[in-house]
């Protein structure tokens, strides 16, 4: 008997949602955001909702704890918790509810937390609303809330200000506030987005360790299957605003029934997927042949170093107390071969984007040498380089897709920038034919270059944005976390659409990321930073499925690995993909 | 860092301030049109002794020889001598001083105990007709010039109703001053137990002081209504209520504290205003403060007063810029601890 | 046939910029009726300022001891003044002067400061440092202070009261412009046109600075009103504007001796007009920045 209709058999549910829709006012009317949503958590039940943006889940939280914001609405529907009506109940009755048995916790803990508040005062002031603590108990009771989601030292800690902590601690400052009352249920609002995979694990791991050990029920919702299939009894699964499958999380896996669900599952990679196999079955061509990496070096690094200095203050330099810079890039060397694709892995801060920009030439770099083709790219400093013969030979695709488009140029202008610019093309009908070319070649539709940024989806602008960086034909490409903002069936597509165009051009890449399932799609090498330096190189498979270094070890084991996705506990038989190999 | 020493380095950063304010007023009075010298010579001078009054005025020096003068004059708190009076303008400015104070600290008093609550309850009350009351507020408030704002009262509260006194000064004929302690006439004749006196004096004020607390109430109000909109979309107002956390604790501990950081920081912008706006208010009600002292100095080109007015003026306005800034420090963790 | 094809296609784009334009800019108006008042407003404003003169009942400088004091009625709508110069007129001439001053001075304080903190705000360096020093100077003094001074040191002039009031506004402008491109100094955007090939100054002036535009139309509207009341307040306590030039600042002075006797009308409509002027501009800023905010079009 699974562990899901035991639970049904024996705990009615906690939480049960009834025929749920949510409006929100626009400018243009009503706009319906969830619509006939159905859901129960049983007792000591982990419940994922999981979907990609736009599909409700996060409103169907806030609707749950009555905090939509003051556009949205509950229209219809029921709301039954531990026997009481939510959906009906009068704000007091709900602010008794809140924080004592259904809690909540947020993505981005540093904003969610009151910046000019000491973090134990706003432990505090929960347990003190909820009578957990009089007055002269609740600092020790909030120092042991404290000590009870590890924080180290928690009495000093119960002092500091949110901006002292890191993100990590900042989220069990979080968790520790949602707890600190034992309610019966824990909503966890994409608890890990935006946190290192490492921090990430520690922070389930801490959340799954303390709902258990109370018996409580965690609803968490999340964009990542892979999370919510390894830390989930059963899932559910919205598009657009209406749950379209819930199941076990293991008869989710194996035997997928809504054709959104096997979507999403298929684009999730994983690590015995190739990078075909993100696509669903019409969009599935063969991949052209690759082309051969030759043995010659493209790009040749030699002990890189960036030293960011601290800004010092007038009175700093009076009593003669200069800070040592900080070193962002500590000595790093690596090349990377004609037509070869070479993944830079790190957790945030370990300096690859950094490495990134100075291999770019948009930041100069401090010491060490760049050759390209055998030029030495550091003779030409980074303001200056825009007029080297170099510059049209390195591109980069950028990380935030929105961002790097200018809010005021349409596609076709943004593609044509650098054919002007670069390419020295004057000639109107022959940049937008050329244009259209590209537009072509990335899928672009044609009727969409006269849209502004804010026009076109996430998808369309990264198309935009590779179609620039291509242009000029550049021999190497920097992919700087080129999918980090998008869902994962667009994803998807963009990392297929990338593996083609490297295929057909013999372009080189450098691909920067922080998520190793990505890297080995689509490269044949990988480099794994920390700290400034390079702690483990070598070729994908062998990196992945045998790494040395210690810090590789503990990135690969971070990665949530749902029991029931194909590849789990495989490495040894890994079919890696390694890109368009 | 303790509060002490961060207010400490604060006064110390205000120093390279009070040069730049002194280097300006100092390059005023040198960009003055004719010479001053033959000005206090008066219409039958000579030459010589034009030549002389130059000397004493060590206006014949290079620059830097008399910028030098200039700093070793404002170091003994001279600031010349007033064409129209006769008499130190150092003396004038700070007999007149007072007035001034009095009129201002009252009406940013004023405006702030109208305006932050009104802001407050406007954010709070979205689209409720506070906040329709608040935005007419703010938009009728920053168009109002206010000497006409004045002028206005004074027709309606004067002249139409009868219920002010007349415009003229702190105080009426039939009431002796009281003896000066803090220089402000209200408290004074309080101190004094004169009733009568400080009923007057508070009648004389009410007016002027409105009107300049009309002036500033739309930037206060506005800044407060933002800051705590924001406030209240802010990620960690949700946690809280999130976390059950009453209303009103909600409302005044997480989103009202965060919320007086811009509006403090504003004040500065909205005390520059005042300072400016005090004038006009002086010249319509015939304030006897330093903002009148200077209006006549510049009908008669009284330089050394108008200088004197201006450098004063700046003075003021730092110091009521470091009030502020010990203000953020006491609220803001971050500041404290960057110092 | 296949040409006149070729040829509507190849108008195309052009017209459809214009009536997209112009589609932009009958939805901004036709959303907001705000931002449709404040534009019907401002052209009636501008109308006035330059026909205002060839229209007017009386001459505004024409004195007449007989009518003085009138207060309003048929012939003389708002009245006449203690020298029984017609205050209707007066008003209307002297929109354009008004309009004229802070025009001017809000026009100079805007180039001058959008240079400025845009160059500090793309390069940093020394010149971030010095420009910063001096904008802190100027405003470490209280502002309408500052202006009284330079008017007082430059000379009684109404050149002098525009260049009093455009350096008071400098650091507004300047600062604004400073931070907005200094956020966008390391935006994708940019860092993507310096690799498409751009010198630094190409995507300062055609890439940053009209991403600058909406705040900065926010920011020119508002001080448009405040160098209005500033020049006026100028004028009120004697400075600049010398009778018996029509001008609302000065006739306001004048008509405040009358109010404690009651007649109102002389400083009540010169009065009026300057705050309706003032209001209008502060209405405006909204409408500007929904103008060119490219997010705004559909």
């Amino acid at each position: 008997m699974s562990t899901h209709l035991h639970n049904q058999l024996h705990n009615p549910s906690l939480l049960a949602v009834r025929d749920l829709c949510v409006e929100f006012a626009t400018r243009k009317g009503p706009v319906t955001a969830v619509r006939a949503v159905n859901l129960q958590v049983a007792k000591g039940e982990t419940l994922g909702i999981v979907g990609e943006s736009g599909s409700g889940k996060s409103v169907t939280s806030y609707a749950v704890m009555r905090i939509l914001d003051r556009a949205g609405r509950i229209v219809s529907g029921g709301i039954e918790f531990g026997g009481m009506q939510l959906h009906g109940a009068d704000e007091a009755t709900m602010s008794d509810l809140r924080g004592r048995e259904i809690s909540m916790i947020f993505q981005n803990p540093r904003a969610a937390l009151n910046p000019i508040r000491p973090v134990g005062k706003q432990i505090e002031d929960v347990l003190i609303r909820h009578a957990q603590a009089t007055h002269d108990q609740a600092k020790a009771k909030a120092i042991e809330a404290l000590e009870k989601v590890r924080i180290r030292d928690a009495a000093k800690r119960y002092h500091a200000y949110p901006f002292e902590l890191s993100g990590g601690m900042c989220q069990r400052v979080v968790i520790a506030i949602a707890l600190a009352c034992r309610p019966q249920l824990l909503i966890a609002d994409e608890p890990t987005t935006g946190l290192d995979v490492t921090t990430q694990k520690a922070v389930m791991e801490l959340v799954r360790e303390l709902t258990r050990s109370e018996g409580m029920s965690t609803l968490l919702i999340t964009h990542d299957l892979g999370l919510a299939g390894e830390y989930c009894d059963r899932i559910v699964v919205m598009e657009k605003g209406e749950v379209v499958e819930q199941q076990d999380t293991k008869g989710l896996f194996t035997a997928p029934a809504h054709p959104y669900t096997r979507r999403l599952i298929r684009s999730t990679p994983h690590s015995a997927a190739t990078i075909r196999d993100l696509l669903p079955d019409d969009l599935r061509t063969p991949l052209p042949p690759a082309v051969a990496v030759s043995e010659e070096p493209l790009l040749e690094v030699k002990d890189l170093v960036k030293v960011f200095e601290a800004p010092s203050s007038f009175i700093q330099r009076l009593r003669g107390r200069r800070e040592s810079g900080y070193r962002a890039v500590d000595g790093i060397s690596f090349s990377i071969a004609r037509g070869e694709s070479v993944g830079l892995v790190g957790e945030s801060g370990c300096g690859k984007s950094t490495t990134s920009a100075m291999v770019m030439r948009l930041l100069d770099s401090s010491s060490g040498s760049i050759r390209f083709k055998g030029h030495e790219l550091t003779a030409v400093s980074a303001a200056q380089f825009a007029r080297t013969p170099q510059r049209r030979e390195l591109q980069m695709v950028f990380q935030d897709p929105h961002e790097s488009l200018n809010p005021r140029a349409t596609a076709a202008q943004s593609i044509a920038d650098p054919l002007r610019r670069l390419e020295g093309m004057t000639d109107g009908a022959a940049i937008r034919a050329r244009v259209e070319e590209l537009a072509a070649q990335v899928g672009l539709p044609l009727e969409l270059l006269d849209r502004l940024p804010h026009q076109l989806s996430g998808g369309q602008k990264a198309r935009v944005g590779i179609a620039r960086a291509i242009s000029t034909k550049p021999e190497l490409l920097i992919l700087d976390e080129p999918t980090a903002a998008l869902d994962v069936s667009v994803q998807a597509v963009v990392l297929n659409l990338l593996a083609d165009l490297k295929a057909q051009s013999g372009m080189s890449y450098l691909f920067v990321s922080h998520d190793l399932e990505v890297v080995r799609l689509l490269c044949d090498r990988v480099i794994v930073m920390r700290a400034g330096s390079i702690v483990e190189e070598g070729p994908t498979a062998q990196v992945l499925s045998n790494p040395q270094a210690e810090y590789t070890r503990e990135l690969l084991s971070a990665i949530p690995r749902p029991a029931h996705l194909p590849g789990h506990g495989a490495q040894a038989a890994l079919v890696v993909g390694a890109g368009a190999a | 860092m303790g509060h002490l020493s961060i207010i400490l380095a604060r006064v110390l950063q205000a120093a390279p301030t009070l040069f730049g304010i002194v280097v300006v007023t100092f390059l005023l009075t040198r960009a003055l049109p004719g010479d001053p010298a033959a000005y206090f010579a008066g219409a039958s001078a000579t030459p010589e002794s034009i030549a002389e009054i130059r000397a004493q005025l060590g206006t014949d020096q290079p620059l830097p020889v008399q910028f030098v003068r200039y700093l070793k004059d404002l170091a003994g708190g001279n600031l010349g001598q007033s064409v129209s009076t006769g008499q130190p303008v150092a003396d004038e400015l700070l007999r007149r001083l007072p007035a001034s104070l009095e009129l201002t600290l009252s009406a940013l008093l004023l405006s702030v105990s109208i305006a932050i609550p009104l802001g407050v309850l406007a954010a709070v009350r979205q689209d409720s007709w506070v906040d329709q009351l608040c935005r007419f507020v703010v938009t009728a408030g920053v168009s109002l010039p206010t000497f006409f704002t004045g002028l206005l009262l004074v027709y309606v509260f004067y002249f139409l109703l009868g219920w002010a006194p007349a415009p003229l000064g702190r105080l009426d004929m039939l009431h002796i001053t009281p003896p000066p302690v803090t220089g402000f006439l209200v408290i004074d004749s309080l101190i004094a137990r004169e009733w009568s006196t400080a009923w007057s004096a508070l009648k004389q004020l009410l007016l002027p002081s409105i009107t300049l607390a009309l002036f500033t109430l739309a930037p206060i109000a506005r800044m407060t209504r933002a800051a705590m909109l924001q406030a209240l979309a802010s990620e960690y107002l949700r946690t809280a209520r999130a976390a059950g956390l009453s209303s009103s604790r909600v409302l005044m501990v997480y989103a009202f504290r965060n919320a007086l950081l811009p509006v403090v920081t504003t004040l500065g912008m909205v005390f520059s205003f005042t300072l400016g706006a005090n004038v006009l208010v002086e010249k319509v009600f015939a304030w006897p403060g330093i903002g009148s002292f200077a209006i006549e100095a510049l009908v008669v080109s009284d330089y050394a007063a108008v200088q004197g007015f201006v450098l004063s003026m700046a003075v003021l306005f730092v110091l009521l810029n470091l009030v502020i800034d010990t203000l953020y420090t006491l609220i803001d963790p971050r500041v404290r601890i960057e110092g | 046939m296949t040409d006149i094809t070729v040829n509507t296609l190849a108008a195309a784009p052009r017209s459809s910029a214009w009536s997209r334009g112009y589609a932009h800019f009958r939805y901004v108006m036709t959303s907001n009726p705000v931002t449709l008042l404040a534009f019907v407003m401002l052209a009636a404003m501008i109308l006035i300022a330059v026909f205002g003169p060839l229209l007017v009942p009386h001459d505004p400088l024409a004195t007449a001891a007989d009518k003085a004091l009138k207060p309003p009625s048929l012939q003389h709508w708002f009245g006449t003044d203690q020298l029984g110069r017609d205050v209707f007129s007066r008003v209307i001439v002297a929109t354009r002067l008004d309009l004229l001053i802070s025009v001017s001075a809000v026009a100079l304080s805007f180039f001058v400061g959008v240079a400025m903190g845009a160059c500090a705000g793309y390069w940093g360096g020394w010149f971030d440092k010095l420009s910063g020093r001096l904008l802190d100077t100027i405003m470490a003094f209280p502002l309408f202070v500052l202006a009284m001074g330079i008017v007082a040191a430059a000379g009684n002039t109404i050149q002098n009261i525009v260049i009093a009031t455009a350096i008071i506004n400098l650091p507004f402008y300047a600062r604004v412009a400073r931070a907005e491109v200094s956020i966008r100094r390391n935006a994708g955007f940019v860092q993507a046109a310096r690799l498409s090939g751009n010198t630094e100054l190409r995507i300062l002036i055609e890439k940053i600075l009209p991403n600058t535009l909406p705040p900065m139309m926010v920011q020119l509207s508002l001080n448009m009103g405040w160098a209005i009341l500033n020049a006026a307040g100028l004028s009120f306590i004697g400075l600049g504007v010398r009778p018996p030039t029509a001008e609302w600042g000065i006739m306001v002075a004048e008509g405040a001796n009358y109010i404690v006797s009651g007649e109102w009308w002389l400083a009540l409509f010169p009065g009026a007009a300057l705050m309706l002027a003032v209001f209008t501009f502060n209405l405006l800023g909204d409408g500007l920045r929904d103008l060119v905010d490219p997010q705004r079009r559909t």
